[in-house]
């Protein structure tokens, strides 16, 4: 566990470039399905390269925190909470990457070229009625389950930041913040 | 570290919390369209495709009755004044298609459908392919997917002897195909048939200029004309069984005409035909070597969306490939999960 109180800056980068990025996926994918406006195909060439964009940066920020850490929870954070936090943050890393790699797959499982910004990216399933079916549902299950654990790590944030005032909102926050005084935590 | 001593204090910021998370569901669930009853979504476009019966499973919602082919294209190379496109430069490529009947059914007699549709998928070696799925009517049947979902709608409505009067008052561009269904003749042949895009698209040249066009297979083989009661006369599944035995004794073939719009031309509207007189572009050659019964057929596979373009292919204002993308997506979703439905040596021309 690293002494550091704030997620170092390329962290912080990534964590809210990639909120935005996937919080913008989720939206432009519910959308699309919903629609057969000529917005459809707008929404599908944006939905493919930014997947693919995602997976690119979640590997990324994988690989940064694995390397440099991460700040520790504050050592009053009660177990359930501190079980919660590790839980779900292996359950949005894991989504983060599953995503792109189930839609590139679904999208390869039913023999359509894989283009992305007028590049054709292999395929990486053959053609198979039985493992379209299982991966499109997988991506729409997952897709209504990260939105949901979104919005739970969203309400923590905020839980940390206005009724805790721990700390563990700064240590992500994009700009350093008066309201609360990183204790240290180990 | 600052606690604040009353837990009263909290209450505002436990309400701010609850409303951030409660926005953020519903502009979820507004843009996914679960609060918008009114919005024409794919899947109710193809729920709307379905026989009165219900959907016949495992196959595709609509131009459900096919067969599939191999083939090849053999571009001139003229193609390639209008777009950049590998599949347009001079040279030969593989097709894997279906010919097809505009039924949701796949057990409608021959007889009883009007519509006869024409599917390829051209895979040049660069691995950017053209889909591309035409029907013999010359122009559609009406402006806009809106009005083809109202048109579904209308024509189900077995209980409202008024409810096509109302479509058709609204819709009068449907009386042209109320004409040409009622007075063309039906061919002998599925070889026999000419098919159009309808839909226009836009090609792009290597100079980077633009053209709008549309494009028709023109067939090689002379048309005979046949009464539908003749057509029945023939048997249900004739069609099928006739292009199996004419290939079998030689390939058929047609040529491909693309046709390049000028300024003023209703490039967004498929109902209306263009002028006659506009620059055609003769681009190559489709040639049909094999049927294949569908059920274990290369063409199953295949969702024959019109929106799988080349670079140098894209589309135009007009709004049906996008609509039809989205919903031949939901009706490939649909029959790959009920596979189960059409087995694949299922025999071809029994009832499924």
């Amino acid at each position: 566990m690293t002494a550091a109180h704030r997620f170092t800056p390329l962290q912080r980068v990534l964590h809210w470039s990639m909120a935005l990025a996937i919080v913008a996926m989720l939206f432009i994918g519910v959308g699309m399905v919903s629609t057969i406006r000529p917005d459809y195909l707008t929404l599908v060439s944006i939905h493919k390269p930014l997947g693919l964009a995602i997976l690119v940066l979640a590997l990324v920020r994988l690989a940064v925190r694995l390397r440099v850490g991460t700040p520790g929870l504050p050592r009053d954070l009660p177990r359930p909470m501190k079980l919660a936090a590790q839980l779900s943050h292996y359950a949005l890393y894991a989504a983060m990457i599953a995503m792109p790699l189930i839609g590139w797959g679904m999208v390869s499982a039913a023999a359509y070229p894989v283009q992305v910004l007028g590049v054709t990216l292999p395929a990486i399933l053959p053609q198979n009625d039985g493992l379209h079916t299982l991966l499109w549902n997988a991506h729409r299950a997952i897709a209504f389950l990260f939105f949901a654990l979104i919005l739970v790590h969203i309400a923590a944030g905020l839980f940390h930041a206005l009724v805790r005032r721990d700390g563990v909102f700064e240590a992500m926050s994009p700009v350093p913040t008066g309201g609360g005084v990183a204790e240290p935590a180990e | 570290m600052q606690r604040p001593s009353s837990p009263g204090s909290h209450v505002g910021s436990l309400v701010l919390i609850a409303a951030v998370v409660a926005g953020g569901a519903a502009a979820f669930a507004y843009t996914g369209g679960f609060l918008i009853p009114g919005r024409l979504t794919p899947a109710k476009l193809v729920d709307a495709l379905a026989p009165p019966t219900g959907p016949v499973l495992g196959h595709r919602r609509n131009h459900a009755k096919g067969i599939c082919f191999l083939g090849s294209f053999t571009a001139t190379g003229a193609g390639s004044a209008l777009s950049r496109a590998q599949v347009l430069a001079k040279g030969t490529y593989p097709v894997i298609g279906r010919f097809n009947l505009g039924t949701p059914d796949p057990g409608t007699p021959d007889g009883d459908v009007r519509v006869r549709g024409l599917s390829l998928d051209i895979e040049p070696a660069d691995g950017q392919p053209w889909r591309t799925a035409m029907i013999d009517v010359p122009f559609f049947p009406v402006s806009t997917p809106q009005a083809f979902y109202d048109l579904l709608v209308a024509s189900g409505r077995k209980d409202d002897p008024d409810a096509m009067k109302v479509f058709a008052a609204a819709h009068p561009e449907i009386g042209a195909f109320g004409a040409w269904a009622r007075s063309a003749p039906f061919t002998a042949s599925y070889a026999e048939e000419r098919y159009n895009s309808l839909n226009s698209f836009v090609f792009t040249d290597a100079a980077g200029a633009d053209h709008v066009v549309r494009w028709s297979f023109l067939p090689a083989a002379q048309p005979e004309a046949l009464s539908a009661d003749a057509l029945k006369a023939r048997g249900p599944d004739y069609l099928e069984g006739e292009i199996a035995k004419r290939v079998a004794a030689g390939p058929q073939s047609w040529l491909l005409a693309i046709t390049v719009a000028e300024p003023g031309d209703p490039t967004a509207d498929p109902s209306k035909a263009w002028p006659e007189g506009r620059r055609t572009v003769e681009a190559g050659t489709l040639t049909v070597d094999r049927i294949v019964a569908e059920a274990d057929g290369p063409c199953r596979d295949i969702n024959y969306d019109p929106t799988v373009l080349p670079g140098g292919m894209r589309t135009s204002d007009d709004p049906f490939p996008a609509a039809r993308s989205a919903a031949y997506a939901v009706s490939y979703n649909r029959r790959t999960a009920e596979a189960g439905d059409y087995p694949r040596d299922a025999v071809p021309g029994a009832k499924p």
